[in-house]
């Protein structure tokens, strides 16, 4: 006993297709414009620094090119249950699947030019200023102009910040002026953890006597939370605390309060170095 | 037949054998003596919860307090009858005053990160150290700090000198033993679960002095149960 695709003939078992293919069409130029319009800019991270509007933008990218994927997808699978759902009678084998390189030679080329494009895409995000992430001691994507670097350093567990243009004073909070380049030199002082403010949309490893650079333009006035992201013992999920961008006064009287609160320690902090070592014998790198 | 029914009730039984000991395992850990809270009593004072919170830190906790882990370095909180307790999840009242005394009796380990030698979080920045008013200390002088970083608060201890007379082996160490006082007040928040711990890398015999009781909760580490 044939079944009813099997049975029909061949005019009409192409409509499916043709079907399918329509509505995938309509369905992908409705959803695509979309999603880049409206949830888009609701995408993390936010747009708080220039790194985190450009992952915003990253991700609104990657969204819209799978959108029209999601979208065949659907589509296939519901007119599949609308179309060849089995209704009655016995089961049976359908016709057999022939090849066509027709299809074969379309599902290479789209795939292989979309892994190329965002290849192409990353590589170019990437090198306009790191995105956010820790690039290793000799960064290659350098953000042009004047930069104010900070320490972040990674310890069990708590991240602690040298200022090392504001005499190397050394705080337990993150404190940054807003609309400002910032050069974050990440390192640790015993085991692996890593850096992540998500809000500035910086993510980059701290591991003991690594200097792993990451680069970050603040914008306008801001809170932003910091956690490790590197499971680094037994207090791990709890190594997390808050940020703040400030405007460039508000950052001047608060450093010169934390080398104030700070002077009785600072004859005994070690000469600042981009690395520290576990080894107590090698501390100050 | 029978013997495949047989088969899979040995299979059931053995499986439910191995849950059964995984969760004596697991309670056993979760019901470890160190990690039972110890409610430190409150009195009043104008209407204001006010607390005296007493801590010793031993370089060995010894076979009475631990004798799965005899050499494990530890606090020990004393309770209202003056005996020691190897408890560091301590339940405190919200919006108190916590008067803080700790005898340290474990000698010296140095910080690993010098900031910690400054006292923070705890009232005037600074505390008594034998008696004496104490903004900073040398942080190779440093025994152990106690921090509850959510509070900000990180006060280090001064160890005990090498060459000290009488020094404690393991614990509960007597006051009549050689020790340093470390006196401070601090404020707790709104009720939570605020975890402390020890900045100093102090765990001996473990590599860079991070393993064993630094990892452990019942030893170096704690949690402050604020309701």
């Amino acid at each position: 006993m044939a079944t009813p695709a099997a049975a029909a003939p061949a005019s009409e078992r192409r409509d499916h297709g043709k079907r399918v293919v329509i509505a995938w069409i309509v369905l992908s130029v409705i959803a695509t414009p979309l999603v880049v319009l409206v949830l888009g800019p609701q995408l993390p991270p936010g747009h708080a620094t220039v790194q985190a509007a450009g992952q915003v933008v990253d991700n609104t990218v990657l969204t819209a090119i799978v959108t029209p994927v999601v979208c065949l997808l659907a589509v296939f699978f519901v007119y599949a249950l609308s179309q060849f759902r089995h209704t009655g009678g016995a089961l049976v084998d359908g016709p057999p699947l022939r090849n066509d390189n027709r299809v074969q030679v379309l599902w290479i080329v789209i795939t292989s030019v979309t892994v190329l494009f965002l290849a192409a895409f990353g590589t170019y995000e990437l090198l306009q200023d790191g995105s956010g992430g820790g690039q290793g001691p000799n960064p290659i994507a350098l953000p042009s102009g004047p930069k104010l670097q900070i320490q972040v350093i990674g310890q069990q567990w708590e991240f602690t910040y040298r200022y090392p243009s504001y005499g190397g004073v050394e705080t337990p909070q993150l404190v940054l002026p807003a609309n400002t380049q910032i050069e974050l030199h990440v390192t640790s002082l015993d085991v692996i953890h890593s850096f992540w403010a998500y809000e500035l949309g910086v993510k980059a490893d701290a591991n003991p006597g690594v200097d792993n650079i990451a680069f970050v333009k603040t914008k306008g006035p801001l809170t932003f939370h910091v956690r490790c992201a590197e499971l680094c013992g037994l207090w791990h999920g709890y190594m997390f605390n808050t940020g703040r961008v400030v405007p460039a006064s508000q950052f001047a009287s608060w450093v010169k309060g934390q080398e104030r609160d700070f002077a009785p320690v600072a004859k005994y902090l070690p000469r600042y170095s981009t690395i520290y070592l576990p080894d107590p014998q090698r501390r100050a790198g | 037949m029978r013997a495949t029914g047989w088969k899979l009730l040995g299979v059931a039984a053995v499986l439910a054998a191995g849950g059964v000991l995984i969760g004596l395992y697991v309670g056993k850990l979760a019901t470890d003596q160190g990690s039972k809270a110890y409610t430190v009593p409150v009195s009043q004072q104008n209407g204001h919860p006010v607390v005296d919170l007493t801590i010793q830190t031993v370089a060995a906790v010894g076979p009475a307090f631990s004798p799965a882990h005899p050499d494990y370095v530890s606090y020990l909180v004393r309770d209202t009858q003056g005996k020691w307790l190897r408890r560091t999840v301590w339940r405190l009242p919200a919006n108190a005053t916590v008067h803080v005394t700790i005898y340290n009796f474990d000698g010296n380990s140095g910080l690993r990160n010098p900031i910690f030698a400054r006292p923070q979080g705890i009232d005037g920045n600074s505390f008594m150290l034998d008696g004496k008013p104490t903004a900073v200390i040398n942080p190779d002088d440093t025994s152990h700090t106690f921090a509850v970083p959510a509070y900000g608060l990180v006060v280090p201890l001064s160890g005990v000198a090498d060459n000290a007379k009488n020094q404690c082996g393991y614990a509960p160490c007597t006051l009549a033993m050689a020790h340093r006082t470390i006196t401070f007040t601090f404020h707790t928040g709104k009720a939570g679960h605020y975890r402390w711990q020890c900045f100093v890398p102090c765990a001996a015999g473990w590599i860079y002095g991070f393993g064993g009781p630094m990892q452990t909760i019942g030893y170096m580490d704690g949690f402050l149960d604020v309701i």
